[in-house]
């Protein structure tokens, strides 16, 4: 693997790792992650990983755009994809039900599954969390049974309640907070996805891995969840 | 301890600093002042740190009134301020008496003015910044987000500062933005390269603290679609209509649009202070060329 490292602005470089979204890119990932803040230091500003780079963006009064890059160089030689299981797992309780998850009929409809083995499918997988973006806490996750793969809502909906939990293609994610969005909603957790007093703010983290396990209403609401319908929140 | 109390206010009239860092891997935005120039200007008038919190006030209609003696700095926009019934033009420190009030009327010369207070203003920092993102419900007076509003209180605790004056408070032209070309510039036509540095942009009225868009020639991107990736301040987004967006403080932290680079923060600032309708030209450069201008320029604040 050589990585290509690219100009983005006057204190970022784009490091590209892949050219393809895959789980196999985690371990290679979380390893050079863990090089990069090592190798940068305090002259780190913030690394921004997506599905297939990892943006460093640097304080540019304490290194020269050529400093960076040596930096980078050195930080990714002979780079080893970290042992599996360095991330933390995560499991996410989540009531599938249509008052908060109206999606899962399309679901069941595109695929030709049953309701139930929509909900088993989503629930049986152990997803990786490949960025976090679009909000504090949103943790994009995948990748979804192919079966189940669904394009973005033609109109996205102006208000999607915090937990609820939704497919876009073969990516699963959770609202942390009340936002508008697009994706088709299936359920919702009870998790508390973003706490600005918790340490580390956002529950999940990339390189994090997530399960998703199905509970009834009395677990859900025992649970702290909101069950106030989709429809009654507009 | 001092305080204003606010009396007139917008959702554009917001507390903020140099914004939130060590976070974006969390999905948190950047926020801070649009012109991190003038905010600290505004901060040196009264010898603060350059970052300490202050008010950004977008276009005018910002009202506060002194509850006991305050020192203050007015720096960026001239948004036609008054204390009582005397004009007060940007690029100085001023006192307001108990019982005056500083008023910002509409904007005669940029768009955004920035109020210093000795010290910062007070506010809890939230994640490392007092930024306010209304979006996020993060930073700003209470910590959750919320704009400043008629009623609400402003309050320092600095004891120092002084009575400065800029040598030149006029703000510098934005008829010549400077690009550091880079991202996937690569992937655009030779005429679309040739049309975004050579013919002029109109700045559209969508715009806001996430991006501000620029019309004119449209640009085609020819490259495969794009996995979404870390965006950096001032980022040059193309989407598919070909009319690209500057991403600001308040974007989102990935996104899959095309980029031609992105500005260079001195010219980030000076497009914070055109109001729509405005036109201004792209002028390409290196990342290292633009790396020792930043440089230059921020030793002016130590010797200005």
């Amino acid at each position: 693997m050589k990585p290509r490292i690219e100009v983005v602005a006057i204190d970022c470089l784009m490091v590209r790792l892949f050219e393809v979204i895959a789980e196999a890119n985690m371990p290679w990932m979380l390893a050079a992650t863990q090089r990069l803040r090592a190798g940068f230091g305090p002259a780190l500003v913030d690394l921004v990983p997506s599905y297939t780079t990892l943006m460093v963006h640097y304080d540019l009064t304490a290194l020269t755009p050529a400093q960076a890059r040596e930096l980078i160089d050195q930080a990714l030689t002979d780079l080893q994809p970290q042992a599996q299981g360095s991330g933390q797992c995560h499991v996410l309780p989540v009531w599938y039900d249509l008052s908060v998850g109206p999606e899962l009929i399309l679901l069941a409809q595109r695929s030709g599954l049953a309701v139930d083995e929509v909900i088993r499918r989503h629930s049986a997988h152990e997803y990786q969390v490949f960025a976090l973006g679009f909000a504090p806490g949103f943790a994009f996750m995948g990748l979804v049974d192919e079966i189940l793969a669904t394009p973005r809502l033609d109109t996205p909906r102006k208000r999607v309640a915090a937990g609820s939990v939704g497919i876009a293609e073969r990516q699963t994610a959770a609202y942390p907070v009340v936002s508008p969005g697009g994706w088709n909603l299936i359920g919702r957790t009870p998790a508390k996805l973003f706490d600005r007093e918790r340490d580390g703010y956002s529950l999940m983290q990339p390189g994090d891995t997530v399960r998703f396990e199905a509970v009834d209403h009395a677990e859900f609401i025992h649970l702290g969840g909101d069950d106030t319908p989709l429809e009654a929140q507009a | 301890m001092s305080r204003l109390i606010i009396e007139a206010s917008t959702p554009l009239c917001l507390l903020q600093d140099a914004g939130r860092f060590g976070v974006r891997h969390l999905g948190v935005t950047q926020g801070g002042a649009l012109d991190w120039v003038s905010m600290s200007w505004a901060n040196w008038l009264l010898d603060n740190a350059l970052d300490a919190p202050v008010v950004e006030i977008t276009l005018g209609g910002f009202t506060v009134q002194a509850e006991d003696y305050c020192l203050l700095a007015l720096a960026g926009a001239d948004l036609g301020a008054y204390i009582d019934e005397r004009a007060i033009s940007p690029g100085r420190s001023f006192i307001l008496q108990k019982g005056q009030r500083l008023r910002f009327t509409q904007p005669f010369n940029g768009a955004r003015a920035y109020l210093a207070a000795p010290g910062g203003f007070d506010a809890p920092p939230v994640l490392g910044s007092c930024a306010t993102v209304v979006r996020e419900s993060l930073g700003g007076v209470d910590g959750f987000g919320k704009a400043l509003a008629e009623g609400a209180r402003l309050s320092y605790s600095g004891t120092g500062g002084a009575m400065k004056v800029l040598a030149n408070p006029d703000l510098p032209s934005a008829a010549s933005l400077d690009v550091i070309i880079g991202a996937q510039i690569g992937q655009f036509s030779g005429q679309s390269l040739f049309d975004a540095f050579n013919t002029e942009w109109a700045l559209d009225s969508r715009a806001d603290r996430m991006g501000m868009r620029l019309l004119g020639t449209p640009l085609h991107y020819q490259g495969p679609s794009l996995i979404s990736e870390g965006i950096p301040l001032g980022a040059i987004q193309v989407p598919p209509d070909g009319q690209p967006i500057v991403l600001l403080n308040d974007r989102q932290t990935i996104g899959g649009y095309p980029r031609l680079g992105a500005l260079t923060p001195l010219s980030l600032a000076r497009l914070a202070q055109c109001l729509p309708g405005a036109t201004l030209k792209l002028a390409p450069m290196m990342q290292p060329g633009a790396h020792a201008q930043h440089l230059r320029f921020l030793a002016q604040y130590a010797n200005p």
